[in-house]
């Protein structure tokens, strides 16, 4: 948000970062994504455990773990992460009794 | 056994210090030449114990041989050639120099043949690791060696009570595998997995390592974490513990490159994670298991290296680790990004790279031995691997939204090192058997199959689609993660603080206390002086004594 520069070099519009591209992206991503579902159709997957010869199987069970993952660490988060200066005290330690004492 | 053997570790000590001592137009030279000398001595070495020394009164074993000590001691002489090339021109002669004495240790550990030798290299490079460390020149680099050095002495005191104690009671030191039954091999056990970056400390490494420079970070990822699996191998091969050991480790470090933002300290996690696989294979304990470790700890220092090089460039041109200020580097940086993707794909054992073939081997090894829970476990992690380290590590840095920094492409040593690098990564991922025939057993392993690589990619596709369409759950804060070294950082301070104060407030309390009273007794003294002191015993009967005593002194010294 705060990294609005004023200046815009003469590349920040790229061809890779144009909206059109990345549409074509999606749809190319889409494209391979499907072929190596349907790729299972024509070569037998020799499975350890029988489920994991299910058409797909490495499809859906990749996805749903890594959803739980960074649904996972998204509420981990909220109880573990700190401001970055967390760890930037000096502990507070009492007065020196030489210079504190000095009223006697 | 009586020709000649020179020890390739002392060879790499010998050029670190002549490296120090040279002019500085020589020290170059000296620092790629030094690698690839100890390289052509790795291969010398051939197979069982090679020399024995006498070490304060021990017959010790300085140099043994086998595959996969060589193929170690090769991988750590290859990433110091690689280290060395990527940071000659930019780093200190003193961080070069401590990166080649941190080299030197951990070949020393690879090819040690009894204990006694394999601790002394275990403390060259605790010890020379901290200094690279502390080359980061910040005051966090240095608050974090200190942190790093006090962790890494307990985990070496920590062995070296178990190496005593096995000494005393078996009456031998040889390496071997070893069982836990007892004090002294759990002892051996939990000071190498410290090195390995285990539960319940596996904070120091994303402690230490992202506050070296851009140079130290490439020779820190290598050594120490991976010395520690070759010594589990040699140590613990098939010990069930380490099985859950490392399945915790792999995914604590998906889990916490997740949260973090700074980029070489997602890549610091995602160490972790990589060595938890390792540590599994080692576990698991077959050969396919244990030649699958072995490979993947030769595949990771390539890789991991690539993407802390990776990093480096870009934190060299810009001064800048953290993702959340990053991004869009792929316009100036073209080729620092090519290499960081190629390192990115490799680590996330995307077919044609080096992961491929060694991580499938770990795996495979778990379903072979019917281990289901484990198997569905890894492969959730794999996918977990692309997430957090094969697409978040380049997304963020390279691309992402557009920071507005424009940096010049890394200088030609730092580029030369990268594109080395990433022909490797592909290089074994094309021809496996490069590295299949260097495994301390037969391979009869085949990692290409249709099957193989049509789940891998969908398992990793699809693990990429999760990570996109995850991305507003993904918005990089500005942040730490608490972790165990919580204790450490916050917990003793705060025991410190909480104990000053009672302690103040103790003494505040006594000498209050001893004040009051003693202005009583004073008060007392000084107005009615008389009735304490010369009232009761006058002037005379002092000088009486006094006469006597003097009296009794002559008689003494006339006698």
């Amino acid at each position: 948000m705060s990294e609005q520069r004023e200046r815009r070099p003469a590349d920040a519009d790229h061809w890779l970062v144009r909206p059109k591209t990345i549409r074509i992206l999606w749809w190319v991503f889409g494209a391979i994504l499907a072929l190596t579902v349907i790729g299972q159709v024509f070569v037998h997957v020799h499975g350890y455990f029988g489920i994991d010869e299910w058409i797909g199987f490495n499809a859906i069970y990749g996805f749903l773990t890594c959803v739980a993952m960074v649904v996972f660490a998204k509420l981990l988060g909220f109880v573990l992460k700190r401001p970055v200066d967390y760890y930037d005290v000096e502990p507070r330690l009492s007065p020196n009794p030489s210079e504190a004492h000095d009223d006697a | 056994m009586l020709e000649f053997v020179l020890p390739p570790a002392f060879l790499m000590m010998f050029g670190a210090v002549l490296l120090a001592l040279s002019r500085p137009a020589l020290r170059p030279l000296i620092a790629l030449a030094t690698p690839l000398v100890t390289l052509y001595f790795i291969w010398q070495v051939g197979d069982g114990v090679q020399q024995t020394v006498t070490f304060l009164g021990y017959e010790v074993q300085l140099v043994e041989g086998s595959n996969l000590r060589r193929l170690f001691a090769t991988v750590f002489a290859l990433m110091a050639f690689g280290g060395a090339l990527f940071a000659f021109r930019q780093s200190k002669w003193w961080e070069l120099s401590a990166a080649l004495l941190y080299a030197a240790g951990a070949i020393g550990v690879s090819f040690a043949g009894d204990l006694i030798v394999m601790f002394l290299f275990w403390e060259l490079m605790a010890l020379f690791s901290t200094v690279v460390v502390w080359c980061g020149g910040t005051e966090r680099a240095r608050a974090a060696g200190i942190r790093y050095a006090i962790i890494h002495l307990l985990g070496g005191l920590i062995l070296k009570i178990g190496i005593e104690g096995l000494m005393i009671q078996t009456g031998s030191i040889e390496i071997r595998a070893l069982t836990l039954d007892d004090f002294n091999t759990w002892m051996i056990f939990i000071g190498v997995l410290i090195n390995a970056a285990a539960p319940p400390v596996s904070a120091w490494l994303a402690d230490a390592y992202p506050e070296s420079s851009p140079m130290g970070g490439v020779f820190l990822s290598a050594f120490t974490t991976k010395t520690a699996v070759l010594s589990l191998i040699l140590l613990f091969p098939g010990q069930p513990l380490l099985i859950w050991i490392g399945l915790y480790m792999v995914f604590y470090g998906i889990i916490y490159a997740l949260l973090e933002n700074d980029m070489r300290r997602i890549l610091s996690y995602s160490i972790v994670n990589q060595v938890g696989f390792m540590v599994v294979g080692v576990g698991i304990g077959t050969e396919l298991a244990l030649n699958g470790a072995a490979a993947h700890a030769f595949t990771h220092i390539i890789y991991k290296a690539l993407l802390f090089m990776s990093a480096g460039a870009v934190l060299y041109r810009t001064g800048e680790s953290k993702c959340s200020n990053l991004g869009g580097l792929f316009r100036t940086m073209p080729l620092t990004a090519t290499c960081g993707i190629i390192g990115a794909l490799a680590i996330s054992s995307f077919p044609f790279t080096s992961g491929f073939i060694s991580k499938s081997m770990i795996s495979s090894s778990a379903a072979g031995e019917q281990l289901a829970l484990v198997w569905f476990l890894l492969v959730a992690a794999s996918a977990g691997v692309f997430l957090h380290a094969g697409i978040k590590f380049p997304w963020f840095v390279f691309f992402q939204k557009d920071s507005g920094l424009r940096p010049k492409e890394a200088p030609w040593n730092m580029r030369l090192a990268m594109i080395l690098f990433a022909v490797a990564c592909i290089g074994l991922g094309v021809f496996p058997n490069l590295l299949y025939g260097l495994l301390p057993y037969p391979v009869d392993y085949v990692p290409y199959t249709a099957d193989h690589v049509i789940t891998q990619l969908q398992l990793l596709l699809f693990a990429g689609l999760a990570f996109f369409v995850l991305l507003p759950l993904m918005k990089r804060t500005d942040t730490v993660s608490l972790d165990v070294d919580w204790l450490w950082r916050r917990g003793l301070p705060w025991v410190m603080e909480r104990s000053d104060r009672a302690i103040t407030g103790l003494r505040n309390l006594t000498t209050g206390l001893a004040g009051t009273v003693g202005r009583l007794l004073y008060d007392l003294m000084r107005e009615k002086p008389y009735r304490y002191f010369s009232s009761r015993s006058p002037m005379g009967q002092t000088a009486i004594w006094m006469a006597v005593l003097l009296a009794v002194v002559v008689l003494l010294a006339m006698t």
